[in-house]
């Protein structure tokens, strides 16, 4: 197991330097910077002085290189809009972000596996067929619009929850947080239920045909002819193998859920990372883009090993104890 | 050995045994109006080829056939129990503890993602209330009796670990273990190697005698039936076509079937069959294959492969005595050979 969790760590850096590269090509290729952030009427001169002063004059491969052993050394630059370090900006919304992600998951997964497990375990049941028909929905729907009726029926037309932005938040180990405050989940439930909804038709199918193929097999059966109840043979026997697909889908799926963020948090002013996003890029602002995303390339990396690891956990056929797969 | 009737002291009693399938405006019988009875301690195989119905038949002893299958029978009484009209709660006080059963391929008969020791255990708890030591006593001891050296070790094995074989002993250790009145086998050695095949068939017959448990052991193999059973029924597109003792049926087969499945099984039949005489006996096949189950002909199904087909043989022939506790269902039995 510690050779498989090192082999992992050298494919990490493998695929961030590869990343970084890619990403610097693409982030140069949109633009420079420059015209946005001097003054129009600036001479020739102050040009090319901004430029020296933001290295933006060397050629591209010494930029990257730059980039590339300062980035070693942890300093990914500073954002050419606020003068601070790219990190530091994206790392101050990582919390925001994590927390609507997280709580979206939850629901997800708190509804969805219930729901497919009921809609395998009924499949011909009105009550099964309209989860399923439910589940079309979600998966069709536009998440931005999806966002903008929720706010017109919960916010604008019947009043109950706010329309956006973040609220209070409540300090835990110096992390700000929502969930910790009532007031806070009145800002939270809109969004993350918008950010849910995708995930939430997703697990719901998986879980639904994980059942019904569970369901064919021979070792439920002869769980029922032992005499045990069915809901400890849809409880035990079915839900543990039903587990191990839902698990790794859901964490394959969380890293996406951070990145795509950016609908719902521009929707709903969420102040997480996706909107950090949406302002760098606009502004052509390199570092903050280059940083955010050789940061989710690393969470995704951080996710894939989890997953691993609890997947190999739950699943005793695959290597536990050394052999490493 | 005496084949009685008596519906009081058997373990099973079913008559008009059927499980149909809906399908396009009629109802498909994979399993066509059986009768079985099972005395205590009987072994009773059932034989046939694939898609015959014997899995079928099984299930709906368990009560384990899921929708769109539908059972109906006009006797269906299991441990002195009537189970016609049986709900899912009396069912499950039957299964695993008067009536347990074995299915053809150990590799998928156990959960992959549960250790050994939870699977029995809850075997256990399902019908009785143990402790978890206790419990775990148990299984061990069923570990032992079904030939598993080291049977605590393998408790905290998961079926991965353990070879075909070894699964086979632990499903069967399973079926043993709240000591039921019958074991439903369903081909439980098909799938395993020659040698541990004989092994684990010696096993279960000596297990069986052992705790007088009856045995309904399903098998397309009659060598198995000759070696193991009391009594054989021979099953073909989900009707009985020949039932009687086993030594009788072998030795003197009145349905062409039976006869063209000894002809081709080697070594199954005693020594007095007449073509068994000689050390030369050939083997031949039955021609054709079983009809599937949407395409099975009018009257008597095995019809289309059969040397002695008549016109009557559109009907449907009634199970008829050849001699006590011999019964055949054909036109045209064939006739009985004096040895
Ligand atoms: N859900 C179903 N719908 C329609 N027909 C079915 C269904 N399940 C089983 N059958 C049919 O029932 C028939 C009997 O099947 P069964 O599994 O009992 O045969 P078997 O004698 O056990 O064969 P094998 O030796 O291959 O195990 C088959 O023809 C099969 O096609
Ligand atoms: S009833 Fe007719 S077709 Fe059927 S087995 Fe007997 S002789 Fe053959
Ligand atoms: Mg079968």
């Amino acid at each position: 197991m510690p050779f498989f969790i090192l082999r992992r760590c050298l494919q990490a850096v493998n695929v961030l330097v590869v990343m970084s590269l890619l990403v610097f090509a693409g982030v140069y290729a949109i633009g420079s910077p420059l015209d946005l952030l001097v003054d129009p009427q600036a001479t020739t001169e102050d040009l090319a002085r901004a430029a020296a002063a933001l290295g933006l004059d060397q050629p591209v491969w010494v930029q990257y290189g730059r980039f590339l052993s300062r980035a070693l050394g942890g300093d990914l630059g500073d954002s050419f809009i606020h003068g601070s370090p790219a990190i530091g900006l994206i790392l101050a919304r990582l919390p925001a972000t994590l927390e609507l992600a997280v709580v979206a998951m939850l629901i997800a997964v708190g509804l969805g596996v219930p729901l497919g497990l009921w809609a395998g375990l009924h499949p011909d049941t009105v009550g099964g067929r309209t989860i399923m028909a439910g589940s079309i929905v979600g998966f069709s729907l536009p998440t931005f619009w999806v966002g903008l009726m929720l706010i017109m029926v919960f916010s604008v037309q019947l009043g109950w929850l706010p329309a956006g932005g973040r609220g209070p938040t409540t300090e835990l180990f110096g992390l700000p947080l929502s969930v910790l405050s009532v007031e806070g989940w009145r800002h939270l439930i809109l969004p993350a239920t918008n950010l849910a909804l995708f995930k939430l038709a997703l697990i719901i199918r998986l879980t639904r045909s994980g059942t019904r193929e569970a369901l064919q097999q021979d070792y439920v059966r002869f769980a029922r002819a032992k005499g045990l109840s069915t809901g400890r043979v849809v409880g035990v026997h079915v839900l543990k193998n039903i587990l191990i697909p839902v698990v790794t889908v859901v964490g394959m799926e969380f890293g996406s859920l951070v990145a795509f963020s950016v609908v719902t948090e521009s929707i709903f002013a969420w102040p997480g990372m996706g909107k950090l996003l949406l302002d760098s890029i606009t502004q052509l602002d390199r570092p903050v883009v280059l940083a955010y995303l050789l940061l989710i390339v690393l969470l995704y990396i951080v996710i894939n090993l989890v997953v691993d690891l609890v997947y190999a956990l739950l699943d005793p056929r695959v290597g536990r104890g050394g052999s490493g797969r | 050995m005496n084949s009685v009737h008596n519906a009081a002291q058997a373990v099973l009693e079913v008559t008009g045994l059927s499980v149909g399938f809906a399908q396009r405006g009629t109802v498909l019988r994979a399993v066509d109006d059986i009768s079985l009875h099972i005395a205590p301690g009987e072994v009773l195989g059932l034989v046939g080829e694939s898609g015959s119905g014997k899995s079928m038949t099984a299930y709906s002893l368990l009560g384990l056939v899921e929708p769109p299958g539908q059972v109906s029978a006009d006797t269906f009484r299991l441990c002195g129990k009537e189970m016609r009209a049986a709900d899912e709660r009396a069912w499950r006080q039957l299964r695993g503890r008067r009536i347990a059963m074995i299915f053809q391929d150990p590799m998928m008969t156990l959960n992959p993602v549960l250790r050994i020791d939870t699977q029995m255990v809850e075997a256990i708890h399902a019908h009785r209330r143990v402790g978890r030591g206790a419990a775990l006593e148990m299984a061990a001891a069923a570990l032992q009796r079904v030939g598993i050296a080291d049977a605590p070790a393998r408790l905290h094995a998961y079926p991965h670990q353990l070879s075909g074989g070894m699964r086979q002993r632990v499903a069967i250790a399973i079926a043993l273990l709240n000591a039921p009145d019958l074991i439903v086998a369903d081909e439980p050695t098909t799938a395993l190697d020659v040698t541990i095949q004989a092994q684990i068939l010696a096993e279960m017959q000596a297990l069986c005698q052992a705790s007088g448990t009856a045995l309904l052991w399903i098998t397309h193999d009659l060598a198995v039936v000759a070696a193991l059973a009391d009594r054989v029924c021979v099953m073909y597109a989900g009707r009985i076509v020949e039932q009687g003792p086993v030594d009788q049926v072998l030795a003197q087969p009145a349905h062409p079937y039976t006869r063209g499945l000894l002809d081709s099984t080697p070594a199954a039949a005693p020594s007095q069959h007449a073509d068994n005489a000689g050390a030369t006996r050939r083997l031949s096949t039955i021609p054709g294959l079983p009809p599937a189950l949407g395409e099975r002909p009018e009257g008597c199904a095995f019809r289309p492969r059969c040397a002695r087909a008549s016109a009557a043989c559109l009907q449907v022939p009634a199970l008829v005595a050849v001699s006590p506790g011999h019964e055949v269902r054909c036109f045209h039995p064939l006739a009985r050979v004096s040895a």
